[in-house]
């Protein structure tokens, strides 16, 4: 099942900085578990960053991004009150999705 | 590529897709299960990338945990594209792709598993073109079995 996200925006000179942090195992399928079985792979695969429902960032990952994945980016021309989203789909189909407005 | 159109299509037309998958990069799976940076680097199209001092890559010298290596890449090179990242000595080098449109700047920034010391390659696409720094990151406790 997927966890809360964190997610924050905020203006910095005329651009929105946006640092989000997904909560999720991001499973290599090369750790072994207390019996020594390997741990299935299991990692975000997609993320997809939109501002006022236009996609700016459009993400592919391996599951080399350590686990409980961060993520900071830049949208130039955003202002305060903007809505920024997230939403990512990991290897089992499994979704979630974050929203937040910009502050000042 | 005309493959992916009429997959796509297919699907939409099936409606199974939501605006938002339907919008969505399909994921590098050749890439991102190839074992050296050379075949990851032919599946994302590269072939003789430009070293460019237009690109900042901004990592500790000396992770300490190879599980959680803070990593940002800034690229000041005109109608940057995308970036992505390789880890040239992990297991599957590919890291990540990230593509930028509708005013996001040329900045990323995330944390990555690393297995051991290794070079962190930064790959740009402006243009059409593509452009590439290295940075060596060296790691005291891998990050891969974790």
């Amino acid at each position: 099942m997927a966890e809360p996200m964190k997610i924050r925006a905020k203006m910095e000179g005329d651009a929105a900085d946006v640092k989000v942090l997904m909560s999720h195992p991001m499973e290599t399928g090369q750790r072994k578990n207390e019996k020594s079985e390997l741990v299935p792979v299991h990692f975000i695969q997609s993320v997809i960053a939109t501002h006022n429902g236009k996609t700016v960032l459009d993400i592919q990952w391996s599951q080399s991004i350590a686990r409980n994945p961060f993520l900071g980016f830049r949208v130039k021309g955003a202002k305060a009150g903007d809505k920024v989203t997230i939403s990512w789909t990991d290897t089992t189909g499994d979704k979630s999705s974050i929203d937040t407005t910009v502050a000042a | 590529m005309v493959k992916f159109l009429m997959a796509s299509s297919a699907l939409a037309a099936a409606g199974l897709l939501g605006m938002r998958s339907a919008i969505a990069a399909v994921w590098n799976k050749t890439g991102f299960e190839s074992k050296t940076t050379a075949e990851a680097l032919k599946t994302l199209g590269v072939s003789g990338a430009t070293v460019s001092r237009e690109i900042q890559i901004t990592a500790p010298e000396i992770a300490e945990n190879g599980a959680q290596v803070p990593v940002t890449v800034t690229s000041k090179i005109p109608n940057t594209q995308s970036i992505s990242i390789v880890v040239d000595k992990n297991p599957f080098p590919l890291s990540c792709t990230f593509e930028f449109s509708n005013g996001a700047e040329s900045y990323i920034s995330t944390r990555l598993k690393m297995g051991q010391t290794s070079n962190v390659i930064a790959l740009i696409k402006a243009d059409g073109k593509f452009f590439t720094a290295a940075k060596e990151i060296k790691v005291t406790i891998g990050g891969c079995g974790g």
